[in-house]
């Protein structure tokens, strides 16, 4: 057993420590306290200019994706650069959902790197590494959790595909310039089976996006499909592999998912908000209750970070982790969770009060993550799916029976 | 960074899983919950043997030099297999208290008779007012010449009903703090003066009412400085709990594994009731609950054998393990039903085992207000 910590930058030969100096200058420089404002009221990454102005300045610097070769956008560094670049991003407190994701490709580099033609990687690598933004289309209204089910139509024409349909929960659509889609290509094979991934043009005549609210405030959208023409040059991977691409796809989402450092910083938070907090002439931070409440929230964080480091060593030590990667993610969002309602219970009234506000205390992070964490449990695969993958494949229960059940329309 | 035991352990691990697959039948740990004495004496021998009783004591005290890791592998098997029997009371509360306090004649006289199996030993430390602070010890013993004597009840005392020696915490000195004039004696359990009543315990482990009554001591039986017993009695108690989880671990596993193995072949409704996403779902929990014991409990171990600090991580083991080990069991009763509802099951003994666990030197509330404090809280 070993169970030392990691110290970052420890195990770095001479050639590292210099790019990691220099790297790390160049964050103070680049990264304002906007930006990191900006990520701590927790809202979603493609809506916050200053991140995506930020992934651009990494970009052209080489550094969002720094193990690619130069001739895709990358830097051209060998392999362990960009936990480096992660580390370095990370230490300054700055995260956000889906950013440090990006320092590989985001969902599509990895992908369009295994999957892609040459030609492919010509035209889309390049667009990745200099921050381009991709929103994601997979959900429609009627293909949620069960994904394959999805309705929306690409049907062959000439060299294109001529799409027909809606996505929804497509966030940043109304920013991004493409689209990666899951498409039914072929409507008489077996639901798997009949799915590709297809970038489409966002701008292109016959897309339609609008607006939906979250109650979190935050934008996500529908996206709407009027036989919109796509060349079938922009399939990614042969046709009807789309859901085999996809689900390696969302593996990398929830592992994203799962590195999330803002339950710590919370409790951390309400910590010392008790200590300092006095209601009716105590300190919050002598009611019995209370105590218990951050004993046990800050548990739960240790809990959290030892799932995360036994995933690591997992992978380093190339087990299998098909059981095991769920388990950050899962106790993380529900975590999450805990900390904004029970946090709410101890800043009482005050707990309401939004950034804005001012009154508002902790910068109302917690009003803020009360609403933004219940995302967390579903998005990226619902926990309540993820825990029936991790008893069937961890445990070797038998899967649950598909039955087709008529409904009534 | 490395989650697992390395390959002697795993080793020293399945021989343990083994040998008491064999020796430790749950038919035997059904019969020790029944029997007075609660420890069959050929196991105790065979494990002595195995230089398993003094795996963590020093070779020169006739023990196996081994470190921390290799005690909660071994604990593991022990949980795993309900062993019952003293190796709580009288290799660790005792032994490890001895270990670290004891003089060099104690530690010569009494180390290696623990590690040979020939001397079993417990720690009276609780009393009435079923607390784990200090200002809970009223236990007297007042000094009398070349002695001491003793006065008053302990409760809960595990196993005091076959020990040879009693170490007994008793107050000699009204200091100005209640940790202040505790003292340790190491009593002979046949002393005039001393009555031990058995009492019946939820989990059929053996614990006792010790009567002290006018108990004559001698000062050289002493263990530790004098009216100073208090902190070095905490620290003990602190190696004690990791062990301790590591037992309610290798337990917390096993209840998993049975209501696992159940829900794959219980067929109800013409299929394995294992493939409904309801008990998906409580094994899945489960599964996550045991792995965070796991890794709480690891955790503290690796850092109190490299010598670091580890109360933060002790606590939290502590609290975690003992609430996730009855989770864990009070799941698997709902998977098996009313078949594990009867005493030719052996989930009630994880049941059982766990509540006990989870109060025995303090609970999930104790440990989260100890680590409260330790939060600067």
């Amino acid at each position: 057993m070993d169970f030392r910590e990691y110290v970052i930058g420890e195990l770095d030969n001479d050639e590292q420590k210099k790019f990691r100096k220099e790297l790390g200058e160049w964050l103070d420089k680049n990264i304002s306290p906007e930006l990191i404002e900006s990520t701590w009221i927790l809202r979603t990454t493609a809506n916050i200019p200053y991140a995506n102005d930020f992934a651009k300045k990494l970009g052209e610097k080489g550094w969002l994706c720094p193990e690619w070769p130069k001739e895709y956008g990358g830097a051209g560094l060998p392999a362990g650069y960009a936990t480096i670049v992660a580390e370095e991003i990370s230490k300054r407190v700055l995260w956000a959902p889906g950013f440090l994701g990006g320092l590989i490709g985001g969902v599509q580099g990895p992908i369009i790197m295994q999957h892609g033609t040459p030609e492919q990687k010509k035209e889309w690598l390049p667009k990745i590494a200099a921050g381009a933004q991709f929103a994601l289309g997979y959900t429609e209204p009627n293909a949620g959790t069960d994904l394959a089910s999805l309705q929306i139509r690409a049907a062959k024409d000439g060299n294109d595909y001529i799409l027909n349909g809606q996505k929804m929960f497509s966030t940043g659509a109304h920013n991004a310039r493409y689209h990666w889609l899951a498409a039914r290509t072929n409507p008489e094979m077996p639901k798997h089976k009949g799915v590709s991934m297809i970038i489409a043009d966002l701008t292109a005549p016959g897309v339609t996006v609008t607006k939906l609210t979250t109650i979190a405030g935050d934008r996500t959208n529908e996206v709407f499909y009027d036989n919109v023409r796509v060349p079938q040059t922009n399939r990614i991977g042969p046709e009807g592999e789309g859901w085999n691409i996809t689900r390696s796809a969302l593996a990398a989402e929830r592992g994203d998912l799962g590195t999330f450092p803002w339950p710590k910083i919370l409790v951390d938070e309400l910590i010392q908000y008790a200590k300092e907090t006095k209601r009716d002439g105590k300190p919050l931070s002598e009611d019995p209750q209370i105590r218990q409440t951050l004993a046990q929230l800050s548990m739960d964080v240790n809990v959290l970070r030892l799932y995360g480091r036994r995933l690591n060593w997992m992978i380093e030590k190339n087990m299998d982790i098909s059981w095991s990667a769920p388990f950050s993610k899962i106790f993380e969002s529900e975590l999450s969770q805990r900390i904004a309602n029970q946090g709410m219970n101890i800043m009482g009234l005050y707990g309401q009060l939004e950034q804005s506000s001012k009154y508002a205390k902790l910068k109302g992070h917690i009003e803020s993550a009360y609403l933004t964490m219940v995302v967390r449990s579903f998005g990226g695969g619902s926990n309540l799916r993820l825990r029936s993958d991790i008893a069937t494949r961890g445990m070797g229960l038998p899967r649950e029976p598909q039955l087709a059940m008529p409904v009534k329309k | 960074m490395d989650f697992d035991y390395n390959d002697e352990q795993k080793m020293l691990k399945q021989g343990a899983r083994e040998f008491f697959e064999k020796e430790c039948p749950k038919s035997l740990v059904k019969q020790m919950m029944e029997d007075e004495k609660g420890n069959p004496p050929e196991l105790w021998k065979k494990m002595a043997q195995l230089g398993w009783l003094g795996l963590i004591y020093p070779e020169k005290y006739g023990g196996g030099d081994g470190n921390m890791i290799d005690l909660i592998a071994l604990e593991e098997e022990m949980g795993r297999a309900c062993l019952p029997g003293p190796f709580f009371s009288t290799v660790l509360l005792s032994g490890l208290f001895i270990l670290h306090n004891g003089s060099e004649e104690q530690k010569k006289e009494l180390l290696p008779r623990i590690a040979n199996g020939q001397l079993i030993l417990t720690l009276a430390l609780t009393e009435q007012s079923d607390s784990y602070e200090a200002s809970a010890i009223t236990v007297e013993a007042k000094a009398e010449k070349d002695d001491y004597v003793i006065d008053g009840t302990k409760l809960f005392v595990p196993d005091a009903q076959i020990a040879d020696y009693i170490i007994c915490i008793a107050r000699t000195k009204k200091g100005t703090k209640p940790e202040d004039g505790l003292t340790a004696f190491l009593v002979d359990r046949k002393s005039p003066g001393i009555t031990v009543t058995l009492l019946k315990t939820l989990a059929g482990d053996k614990q006792c009412e010790v009567v002290f009554s006018k108990v004559k001591v001698a000062k050289k039986n002493i263990i530790g400085k004098p009216d100073q017993a208090w902190s070095p009695l905490q620290e003990t108690l602190q190696q004690v709990k990791i062990a301790q989880c590591a037992e309610m671990v290798g337990g917390a596993q096993r209840a998993l594994e049975l209501a696992a193995d159940h829900a794959k072949k219980r067929v109800q409704f013409d299929r394995p009731i294992g493939s409904f996403p309801v008990i998906h779902h409580l094994i899945a929990n489960a599964m996550m609950d045991v792995d965070a014991c796991k890794f709480l409990t690891y955790e503290a171990a690796w850092k109190y054998s490299e010598g670091l600090p580890c109360a933060k991580e002790i606590a939290m083991a502590k609290a975690w393990t003992g609430e996730a080990y009855q989770r864990t069991a009070a799941m698997g009763h709902q998977v098996l039903g009313g078949i594990g509802y009867t005493m030719d099951g052996e989930m009630h003994l994880y049941f059982r085992r766990a509540k006990s666990g989870e109060l025995t030197l303090g609970d999930g509330k104790f440990h989260r207000e100890e680590l409260a404090k330790l939060l600067g809280m």
